[in-house]
């Protein structure tokens, strides 16, 4: 550009000189330096939290315009709009703008599509998000912190979505409401207090819609603001993660930096995400508010159910016994305590405990404190992702069963026969979901050693001159096996002794899941090791190995 | 042939082959499955009809309901049911009864109308009962959705599903879905109750209440696009299992193409 040699710079374009004028003001050039240079690896499966921020944008685009015509009153009016079945139908002015907004309004309905897809996209592409972040242990040190954000997130990501479905005061959004005073009220002593104070008196009362807008549309989207905005605070301190590869070590990170195509490229999957939700809502009817009509105490609709995240809630609830192997009902103190509600929700709890604590469970048992950049491939640590293929099941046996009904009828069972085995999947599925998964791991792996020691089949036969027959083994390229031979070993750590030279019971229960995780596993390639192989067979080029000379050695 | 052989190995064929066993499979179940749509129409009954109608009966009924229709233990009484439960049972192809279960089955009919008028002048012969419905309580140009949809609200949408899809009941009986049943059927059920469903007399809801459910349900099932695909109508399940299967594989296939070249 041009130097001049006066003191301070002088842009000889127009749109130059009003760039520099704001950036001798703001200093913007410095903050765009630096991010501008932050680096991005590039991999499909670090999207996710991006598709969620971008359906977080949108969620707040179509809100706004569903909050210029939304009504959050419980004031009894008859309804004159549009929908001919609803005409002349005593509702509440809730209904009445949420139907207004479906069928009098230019658009109206499109947003609300857009919107409640939208909801449904944040909260899976957070879930999918934090399933990558799980198995691949991007939570490891230093991003514990962060994990514990996400996990807020997670949590106020389901609030906003069940405030939002329990808005419109149709008779589903208000089936649901019961349910959370019913959650509230099998609190023992202070449920009442809360159902009271939230309902403003007896369910449902004639304020819960007005303070849940509130929520809705203030308290939770500023929270979610907050801890986004701490979350990318975070990420950018702590620099991206990255999977192993030749050149990528824990100290740098390979990939391109935000300016000028990362930027671009994310600014366009914005876009990319917008039409995805577009086209949905635009083509697939989403809560068909209409069809329920305006909240009534009394019925309960077939086919109730909450939206998926909140359904391994409500199928926790649905899968407790209500009266069998006895009563449930149980009174401490004159104080009646329904443990049919009480009960189901406990284990629930402890899953979200585990979950928040996870990064810190780990380190525990592994005793591993140290910074982790690289990223294990799921299959390279078969404890962790047996323990969350373990969670996963749990969660969705509950899911399942708040769709238990419509399981039954589109697969011709019996309700009853579906609810019982998904009870024993309930206890049975987390512990098979563990072993099973584990022992894929460790398979995978072992496969992995193979093609790392005896190179990949190529599916050509060759006859040698004394009539033997043999596969014929390419051999890896240094990049591939770069990645099959690079990943952390964990071998058991037994319980020890302490300064006092006692063994703690805590340090016992450490050990004790210590040999559950790591007694079987399947070490990395040793440079040695791929010698001896190699070695073995380096006077046959292409590596010839027939099949099955090699068993000994995979096993360990 | 030759090409066809060195292709077998293509990473797509499993797929290719999958995707063609699949359309063959649910073409010839489609082929196979067509059911026939006969309507019956209702008639006075003759005494030839009521005779003609007593042969049928004890052809094919009489194993389970009795040579008089007193009902064994296999099938209940059937005298004072009237016309409109034969022309209901028989109408739908629920009976005769393809197998014992929790709950008769929808078929294609074994009878043709006039066999089911004779069998429906049978069983009304017997005793006093609901007789086929007019053509006037069926006429929905007559009927108010408005306040159909409120009675069909009140007291159908819990087993029957807010937009009439149907839902499941204990034990493996079902509430079945009331999409593309006929005017008279739905009507007939309402008067008689079938299987698990309660009765619903003229005392209770009044044959113009009746009449402005019916046209209620056919608003619902000429009406379901409002908001595009419906997804079956069935609430937050089949919206969620959308998102997880439509939706994420979207987002993963433009997730891919963009990360599949570095920049």
């Amino acid at each position: 550009m041009s130097t001049s040699s006066d003191f301070e710079y002088r842009p000889s374009t127009g749109t130059g000189r009003i760039a520099n004028f704001v950036d001798t003001r703001v200093g913007a050039s410095a903050m765009v330096k630096e991010f501008g240079r932050k680096v991005f690896p590039d991999h499909w499966t670090f999207m996710f939290g991006e598709v969620a921020l971008y359906s977080f944008v949108i969620l707040l685009l179509s809100g706004t315009f569903l909050a210029f015509w939304f009504d959050p009153t419980m004031t009894s009016m008859e309804y004159k709009g549009n929908y001919v079945p609803m005409q002349g139908v005593e509702m509440s002015g809730a209904y009445a703008s949420a139907l207004n907004i479906s069928f009098d309004i230019r658009g109206g309905l499109f947003l609300r599509q857009l919107h409640h897809w939208s909801a449904l996209m944040f909260v899976m592409a957070l879930s999918v998000h934090m399933l990558r972040v799980f198995f691949t242990g991007a939570f490891r040190r230093p991003r514990e912190l962060n994990w514990v954000v996400g996990c807020v997130l997670f949590i106020l990501a389901i609030v906003a979505g069940f405030s939002g479905y329990s808005l419109p005061d149709d008779v589903l959004s208000g089936n649901g409401l019961r349910i959370a005073d019913a959650i509230a009220k099998s609190m023992p002593i202070v449920g009442t207090y809360i159902s009271m104070f939230m309902f403003g008196g007896e369910f449902p009362g004639h304020a819960i819609i007005g303070r849940l807008y509130i929520v809705h549309v203030l308290i939770i989207p500023a929270l979610i603001l907050v801890m986004i905005v701490i979350h990318l605070f975070m990420v950018v301190v702590h620099k991206h993660t990255q999977y192993p590869g030749p050149g990528r070590t824990e100290d740098n990170v390979v990939g391109f930096p935000v300016g000028p195509i990362y930027a671009a490229k994310a600014g366009g999957f914005f876009f990319i995400v917008f039409g995805i939700l577009a086209a949905i809502a635009g083509t697939t009817t989403i809560n068909a508010i209409w069809n329920y009509g305006p909240y009534d105490p009394s019925p309960v609709q077939a086919g109730s159910q909450p939206d998926w995240y909140m359904g391994f809630s409500d199928g926790g609830l649905r899968l407790m016994p209500g009266n069998w192997p006895f009563s449930w009902e149980v009174s401490i103190f004159g104080l009646a305590v329904p443990l049919a509600i009480l009960l189901p929700l406990i284990p629930m709890a402890g899953m979200f405990v585990v979950m928040f604590a996870w990064p810190w469970i780990e380190r525990w048992v592994t005793r591993d404190d140290r910074v982790h950049n690289i990223l294990d491939r799921p299959r390279n640590a078969p404890f962790r992702t047996a323990v969350g293929a373990a969670g996963i099941t749990f969660y969705a046996v509950q899911m399942m069963a708040a769709s238990g009904d419509l399981i039954a009828t589109h697969f011709h069972m019996a309700v009853n026969d579906v609810i019982y085995w998904l009870r024993a999947l309930y206890f049975l599925g987390p512990i098979l979901a563990f072993i099973i998964v584990r022992r894929f791991c460790l398979s995978l792996q072992r496969k992995d050693r193979e093609i790392v020691l005896h190179g990949r089949e190529s599916g050509r036969i060759q006859a040698l001159p004394h009539g033997e027959f043999v596969e014929v083994h390419e051999p890896l390229n240094e990049y591939k096996r770069y990645k099959l031979v690079d990943f952390q070993d964990r071998p058991v750590l037994p319980a020890r002794a302490n300064a006092k030279g006692k063994v703690t019971s805590s340090e016992k229960l450490r050990g004790r899941l210590s040999r559950l995780f790591f007694e079987d596993r399947v070490a990395p390639v040793t440079p040695a090791e791929l010698e001896a192989a190699h070695g073995h067979s380096h006077d046959a080029e292409p590596v010839g190995v027939g099949a099955g000379s090699h068993q000994g050695e995979l096993d360990k | 042939m030759k090409a066809l052989s060195q292709k077998r190995r293509h990473p797509m064929a499993a797929l290719a082959l999958l995707v063609m066993a699949l359309l063959l499979t649910g073409g010839l179940y489609a082929v196979a499955t067509t059911t026939n749509e006969a309507k019956a129409e209702t008639t006075t009954y003759s005494a030839q009809d009521i005779e003609e109608g007593q042969k049928l009966f004890m052809a094919n009924c009489s194993t389970c309901h009795g040579m008089k229709a007193e009902g064994t233990s296999s099938g209940p009484s059937l005298i004072g049911v009237g016309a409109s439960a034969v022309d209901f049972q028989v109408g739908t192809g629920r009976m005769p009864m393809q197998m014992q279960g929790p709950q008769a089955q929808v078929k294609p009919q074994q009878f043709n109308e006039e066999q089911t008028s004779q069998l429906a002048a049978y069983v009304a012969s017997l005793g006093a009962g609901p007789s086929v419905p007019a053509d006037e309580d069926l006429d929905i140009s007559k009927g108010n959705s408005a306040n159909g949809a409120q009675v069909f609200l009140a007291n159908c949408a819990m087993c029957h599903n807010a937009a009439g899809q149907g839902g499941a009941l204990t034990r493996g009986k079902f509430a079945p879905s009331l999409m593309g049943v006929s005017e008279k059927h739905i009507y007939e059920a309402m008067q008689t109750g079938p299987q698990n469903m309660p009765v619903f007399n003229d005392a209770n809801i009044t044959p113009e209440e009746k009449r402005d459910v019916i046209t209620y349900l056919k608003t619902l099932d000429n009406n379901t696009t409002v908001g595009g695909f419906s997804l079956g109508s069935l609430g937050p399940v089949s919206e969620g299992l959308f998102i997880w299967t439509v939706g994420l594989v979207i987002v993963i296939g433009f997730t891919v193409w963009l990360t599949s070249r570095s920049a």
